[in-house]
């Protein structure tokens, strides 16, 4: 039997267009070769990444959604990565509570000359993933629903049993 | 919907790993397809008339090209889908080659990965919308930051064009580096007279406003309207009385100067009063407020002020803050020389006859502290002399890169002292480095001098005598490379050839003026060879060793070309801003004022009345923190609206 296919995940990246989408774009000049599993979509700013855009991410089949912004205190726009930070912990947070592992969702501070930090990250987030296995959330949602159905199943059954209670 | 698709090869560049044919016939197949093509050089005359004549032809309402960054060519190709009548936002660019061949080997996973791209693009491109770019006026005068040989020729270049110029120098005296030196290589012709005389243009040019004992202390605005304000420090002198006859000076209550004299490197003191050297300009004298007895203890007799008959001394002057409206900036903050005691084993600061190579070059100067006579800190006249290069360059401990002028400036300095002393020179290098117009040539001449050439790097000076005839002398120890063994040579003086690094606070201005620093610290332009004068600030421009070591000629060159990109850019008048702006969709909007707190820029109002934020798009820069923040989703960001970026998340995952 041949070799049982290594999984490569789905990495969505989210970067900015002055820091991390620039070193993107330097690593790519100096031929700094890493994992091909990443697909990048530039913002302005890491601080226009509403975290519907990383739930969106997870729902449609990524593994693992990376965010790159300025380091802190060279936002282009000021302030905009602070902004990200403060809400990244909050979907942190949420993440868990959705049975999403630690490490599917990542935030890095990637300047614009920091080609060589791509690679590392990129490279590192793809070990991790793929030791996490596929995260399938479409089809977990699916399970999700057939639970839910059997929920309201047995709650229906049950209160055709009884009595209403009033009218 | 009719889109048009093409995929760029960029010779082998793209087509070498990314199999195009494969991919052109992926996005052919995509829903709204109306032609997909694939073309060696996208970016050639051809290439774009192709897209014209199919926007033309097909009558296509949409432009998706796959192949470089879009820093490169995405303007490009938006003029070319406004060339065939389609407007030009209704274009969106995949980079294949920087974030995609050039950085896979896997062709089959690369391929795909294009693919996914290509998708996400092809989604995306169905959302956008018609916009148009705004035009903006410019503000036609020019602010230089850095009086040294960059600053002064950038200003010069500037006015002599016509345009008013603000030059900025923190120092008392603009010059720079450059004023410190007595001789410059290759040609050994005075630094003094080939600088002063710009110098005095500087000061004389009624186009130039020169700001000298001043900092920039906050930079608002954008291209070609930034508001700056510039921190005025008081010398406590009234500039427009003094004339600079220095009675005061030698009236100070110190008869002897005291303090350490940074202008001569420390080899000579100053008074609190003082002038850094007789061609300063602007000619004033400036009292330091770390010496001076009065302005430290409002205790002194005050001589200085009772000797000036033009009572141009007033301890009363406080600082003043200035504003400015500029429409270009160009920086030109020049480097720091490396600090040799951060190499302990050489001895500096050790050993006194261990000297920088700043010291020496004040050290040669005939308008130095020895004017010109090269006498040790004990005294003596040395016999035998050691320069050691890449002190704080080429080196993985401290500075690994090299700063290109050493080699250079340290031929000069053998040449200059072995002319002063007649003193044996021994010049340890790792490679010598003389790239440059009659630069080898200089080296050939001091090889003809009877300099003597070792090739190794300095292992350490030590005052360790093994044999008598190293007895009071300073050992340096050295691997030969080419002799193939270490070797002790007894000298009386070293020189330390210090590397060019970035400012220590480097670091701190181009945060204040929104730029970028390479990971070595020197201020990063916007593409190292197609724009090495821009920054990824519009507007704001670099020249010189801030933006990496370089000798004078390049310098001078750089500030030529900052020059002539800051006029281009304040003499076209008006200059187009890209609409990636946000506003309020009215009737969405909650009245939540989420988005107020969050702008940065101030660029988000609340009409009480209506209860409904407006955002003033002159004042929004486009960042799109608003748009993400928004409960009811009522912002919306131009060009990154939710439904594009929702687009194209679901075309790189489906």
């Amino acid at each position: 039997m041949s070799e049982k296919r290594r999984f490569e995940p789905k990495i969505v990246a989210f970067f900015c267009n002055w820091c991390t989408y620039t070193a993107a774009d330097l690593a790519g000049v100096s031929r700094i070769k890493y994992a091909p599993n990443a697909r990048v979509i530039r913002v302005m700013c890491s601080g226009r990444v509403d975290p519907q855009f990383i739930l969106d991410a997870f729902a449609k089949g990524a593994d693992g959604v990376l965010l790159g912004g300025c380091h802190p205190g060279d936002c282009h726009y000021a302030e905009g990565n602070y902004k990200t930070l403060r809400r990244m912990r909050l979907l942190e947070r949420m993440l868990k509570g959705m049975g999403i592992e630690d490490g599917r969702f990542r935030l890095e501070w990637i300047s614009g000359a920091e080609g060589d930090k791509v690679k590392v990250v990129i490279n590192d987030m793809v070990e991790k993933v793929r030791a996490l296995g596929p995260l399938d959330l479409p089809g977990r949602a699916k399970g999700w629903d057939k639970e839910l159905e059997a929920l309201a199943h047995g709650v229906r059954k049950s209160e055709d049993k009884k009595e209403p209670t009033h009218a | 919907m009719r889109i048009g698709f093409y995929i760029c090869h960029c010779g082998t560049n793209i087509a070498g790993t990314i199999d195009a044919a494969a991919v052109r016939d992926f996005a052919a197949e995509l829903p709204g397809v109306a032609v997909s093509r694939d073309y060696k050089y996208m970016c050639s005359d051809p290439g774009q008339e192709m897209i014209v004549q199919d926007i033309r032809d097909n009558k296509l309402d949409r432009l998706v090209v796959a192949a470089c960054s879009p820093s490169l060519h995405e303007e490009t190709f938006r003029k070319a889908a406004a060339k065939g009548g389609m407007n030009s936002f209704f274009f969106q660019m995949v980079n294949i080659r920087e974030h995609n061949a050039w950085v896979h080997e896997d062709k089959a996973a690369a391929t795909q990965k294009a693919k996914d791209q290509v998708r996400a693009a092809i989604t995306r491109v169905r959302f956008h919308k018609a916009l148009e770019k705004k035009s903006v006026p410019v503000n036609a005068n020019v602010l230089v930051v850095g009086g040294g040989i960059a600053g002064i020729h950038a200003a010069l270049t500037l006015a002599n064009a016509g345009k008013t110029v603000t030059l900025v120098e923190r120092d008392s005296t603009i010059g720079g580096h450059m004023a410190l030196f007595d001789k410059t290589f290759p040609t050994l012709d005075c630094a003094a007279c080939i600088l002063t005389p710009k110098m005095s243009a500087v000061k004389n040019h009624p186009n130039i406003t020169l700001w000298t004992y001043s900092e920039v202390s906050k930079v608002e605005g954008y291209v070609g309207n930034y508001k700056v304000t510039v921190k005025r420090k008081t010398r406590y002198i009234k500039e427009d009385l003094c004339v600079g006859c220095l009675d005061c000076i030698e009236a100070c209550v110190f008869k002897e100067p005291k303090f350490r004299d940074d202008f001569n490197q420390g080899l000579s003191k100053r008074k609190p009063v003082y002038m850094s050297f007789p061609q300063a300009t602007p000619k004033l004298v400036t009292i330091d407020p770390e010496t001076c007895i009065q302005l430290k203890t409002g205790k002194c007799r005050k001589s200085c002020a009772e000797a000036c008959d033009r009572k141009a001394i007033d301890f009363e002057l406080k600082d003043e803050m200035k504003e400015l409206e500029v429409g270009a900036i160009i920086l030109a903050t020049g480097f720091s020389a490396f600090d040799p005691k951060r190499h302990a084993y050489y001895g500096y600061g050790r050993y006194p006859n261990v000297y920088s190579a700043l010291e020496v070059e004040r050290l040669v100067n005939a308008s130095g502290p020895t004017n010109g006579e090269v006498v040790l800190r004990d005294g003596k006249h040395p016999k035998a002399i050691g320069i050691i290069h890449c002190v704080g360059s080429r080196d993985e401990h401290t500075n690994k890169w090299c700063s290109r002028v050493c080699c250079m400036y340290s031929l000069k300095l053998a040449h200059l002292l072995k002319e002063h002393t007649g003193a044996e020179i021994y010049d340890f290098y790792i490679d010598m480095r003389t790239p440059g117009k009659t630069y080898e040539e200089f080296y050939d001449r001091l090889l003809q001098e009877g300099v003597h050439f070792i090739r190794g790097r300095v292992a350490e000076v030590n005052d360790w005598a093994m044999t008598p005839e190293e007895e009071g002398k300073l050992v340096i120890r050295v691997e030969d490379t080419l002799a193939g063994f270490v070797r002790r040579i007894p000298v009386d003086m070293v020189v330390l050839s210090q590397g060019l690094e970035a400012r220590k606070d480097a670091g701190d201005v181009r945060r204040l003026f929104n730029i970028g620093c390479g990971t070595e610290g020197f201020f990063q332009e916007r593409h190292p060879k197609l724009a090495p004068v821009s920054t990824f600030a519009d507007g704001i421009f670099i020249a010189g060793a801030c933006q990496g070591p370089k000798d004078i000629p390049d310098t001078v060159a750089q500030a030529g070309a900052a020059a002539a990109e800051a006029l281009a850019l304040v003499d076209a008048g008006h200059v187009e801003l890209e609409p990636n702006t946000s506003h309020v969709v009215e009737e969405e909007c909650c009245g939540c004022k989420s988005c107020v707190p969050l702008c940065p820029y101030s660029a988000i109002s609340f009409d009480e009345a209506k209860k409904k934020a407006s955002i003033n798009e002159v004042l929004c820069k486009g960042c799109g923190v608003c748009a993400a923040a928004c409960p009811s989703g009522s912002i919306r960001q131009n060009l990154f609206e939710d439904e594009e970026l929702f687009g194209e998340i679901e075309g790189v995952l489906s």
